[in-house]
């Protein structure tokens, strides 16, 4: 068999990614011993829910070709969702969990219908437009979402009487959250469905005529992005109890957006750097106060410059080296051994 | 009825800035392809820094061209310096560096000018010029004057002189351009300069009415984005038409529905033609090629 085929051969990438996600999960279960207190161990736990909305976003736009401004609008469809209904009628947050992936999937099934059939920047334009709808309706349907003023007293997570209410307990709900995805997006892309998807990003007219229906692909992308971010709406309001408008905002969708893109676009594991930025950056460059926003522009000019492939294409090149060079040297053994 | 004629007027004064930064955005697009999220920021910047400047004695004249000038230097060097530098110049790499730098320009706005909103005096007086039952402040008409000139200015520029033609030719045929003798990286440095210099003067008519702080450029640069959309993307009469029906259907939304739900009903109705209209109202069909 050929060795350059087998390092892409779909189902060994699946096996090998899921080996690769178990050590570096197992690697993350260190940081609840490692830290001291409870804000880093926090912000162990905000980097699962941006992993999770980044991965979802990773599907859509890095594997689909699909760029979608509006999962910002769907981590607060999902927080306001699950957060109003244990807020307001006492439901148990898991069901509320639950209801807040069926309310983003839901609407992103609503407005994908219209909004895949158009191309390029029209498509990033009805999706930014979707967003801005929600953000007017988070900030104006008081009664549910708290308005402007944002849905305080959300209780925090339980799972029948086990309450996940400390953030040592929330972090192994994240952990596990975060560890599902991303084995489910692994099987994802080496089944039939995504390597569909990737043919629709390539070329639609090409999978079109390979008997893919290019439309329903792009549409259960976008739907599965959805659902991730909702769940990551619901964990996020339930950890921080309390849930406010602008967090949701368009501009959050295009931070989303540019967070994708610096982690690997299309890269299995850009999301997991991008989101360890994300998470990371605000608390390293706390100390410069007022120049945060303006370090933090820089570095992603400078990332997009000297790393177009984001940050996971350095691992992913090194690997890729690697094994290229493994494959070089067993072709030069064998060729000695027939001389 | 009273309401109706001073809603249309308010109305018709919001539209000239969205189709303002709307022709911003359409000129960067013909060149690059991409949507430039910073156009929005340039528009912030030309306000501020000419309120800036104002503040610090210049007479409002010199404020003005300062102010645009310090805004198309800043523009030109983004794209001499970063656009430029990309390995790979797609629409996508462009807007999402661009996205980028708005973050930058932002930051840097308020670090250097300060984070309080600054005003500008109105052209010409506060004492508002009633017509019956109309009601209009100077400055509105200033914003309206100044749309006018910049629009039907662009529109010569494009269709009459060399350079402008020359332009286009690269919008349309790059590799094409090139052979004729026209310096593909002149026309994309201009384009920036051009879409600054249009933002700047928007932010600077409408710093009287609204006074501008360095968090302003975001929702300006959306709402000129949506115009530009709507018109249809890299067509210069569809940004005046996208730029006057959002800024209409805001108005009266704001007036007769609510205020509120203002944005929601632009968005709805922007949602609408998009679907109905795929590129836009004076948007061409691309055709796909295999």
């Amino acid at each position: 068999m050929n060795p350059i085929a087998s390092i892409y051969s779909p189902l060994r990438q699946r096996n090998q990614r899921a080996k690769h996600i178990a050590i570096v999960w197992l690697l993350f279960a260190i940081w609840p011993f490692a830290v001291g207190n409870n804000y880093v161990l926090s912000l162990g736990i905000f980097f699962f829910i941006n992993l999770l909305l980044l991965g979802g976003l990773n599907l859509a736009m890095g594997y689909g070709g699909q760029i979608s401004l509006c999962q910002a609008g769907f981590f607060g469809m999902g927080a306001y969702v699950s957060g109003a209904l244990s807020t307001h009628w006492g439901v148990t947050p898991a069901l509320g969990a639950v209801a807040a992936m069926a309310g983003a999937a839901l609407s992103a099934f609503v407005i994908g219908l219209p909004a895949l059939r158009l191309r390029g920047h029209y498509l990033s334009m009805a999706t930014l437009g979707f967003n801005a709808i929600l953000s007017v309706l988070f900030n104006e349907l008081v009664t549910v979402t708290g308005g402007p003023n944002g849905l305080s007293g959300i209780p925090p997570m339980s799972f029948f009487s086990f309450s996940f209410d400390t953030p040592e307990r929330f972090f192994w709900l994240a952990w596990m959250a975060g560890l599902v995805m991303m084995l489910l997006l692994a099987s994802l892309l080496a089944s039939r469905a995504g390597r569909a998807l990737r043919a629709v990003a390539g070329s639609e007219v090409a999978a079109d005529s390979m008997g893919i229906n290019p439309f329903s692909s792009k549409l259960a992308a976008f739907v599965a992005s959805a659902v991730s971010a909702g769940l990551a709406g619901s964990l996020y309001c339930h950890f921080n109890q309390y849930a406010s408008p602008e967090t949701f905002s368009f501009s959050a969708s295009v931070l989303l957006v540019v967070m994708v893109a610096i982690g690997g676009w299309g890269h299995f594991w850009g999301p997991v750097c991008g989101a360890a930025m994300f998470t990371a950056m605000p608390e390293l460059l706390r100390r410069v106060q007022d120049a945060e926003l303006f370090v933090f522009g820089v570095c992603m000019v400078l990332v997009m410059l000297f790393l177009p492939g984001g940050i996971a294409s350095i691992a992913e090149r090194f690997i890729k080296m690697r094994a290229l060079a493994k494959a070089k040297r067993s072709e030069k053994v064998s060729r000695h051994g027939i001389v | 009825m009273d309401q109706l004629p001073n809603l249309l007027l308010a109305g018709i004064s919001t539209a000239s800035v969205y189709a303002l930064v709307a022709l911003g955005f359409n000129v960067i697009f013909k060149s690059t392809g991409a949507i430039n999220f910073a156009q929005g920021e340039w528009v912030m910047m030309g306000g501020m820094v000419a309120a800036t400047a104002f503040a610090a004695n210049a007479p409002l004249g010199l404020a003005v061209v300062c102010s645009v000038v310090v805004v198309v230097v800043f523009a030109m060097s983004s794209e001499r310096f970063i656009v430029r530098g990309l390995r790979v110049q797609s629409p996508l790499t462009v807007t999402l560096v661009m996205i980028a730098v708005a973050i930058c320009f932002k930051s840097l706005v308020m670090m250097v000018l300060g984070k309080n909103p600054t005003a500008l005096p109105s052209f010409s007086g506060d004492s508002p010029i009633v017509i019956g039952v109309l009601r209009i402040h100077p400055q509105t008409l200033w914003i309206i004057l100044t749309c006018a000139v910049v629009m039907i200015s662009a529109h010569w520029f494009f269709e009459r002189t060399v350079l402008g033609r020359a332009m286009r030719a690269v919008a349309a045929q790059p590799e094409a351009a090139a052979l004729c003798g026209i310096e593909p990286r002149m026309a994309m440095a201009l384009s920036f300069g051009l879409a600054a210099a249009f933002g700047a003067i928007a932010g600077i008519v409408i710093t009287p009415l609204t006074l501008t702080s360095f968090d302003h450029g975001t929702v300006l640069g959306f709402k000129g984005f949506s115009a530009a959309m709507l018109g249809g993307l890299g067509s210069l009469q569809g940004a005046l038409v996208g730029g006057l029906l959002l800024g209409l259907l805001e108005a009266l939304s704001g007036g007769y529905l609510s205020s509120h739900f203002k944005d929601a009903v632009a968005f709805v109705a922007l949602l609408a033609t998009l679907f109905f209209r795929p590129s836009g109202l004076l948007g061409r069909h691309s055709v796909e090629r295999v």
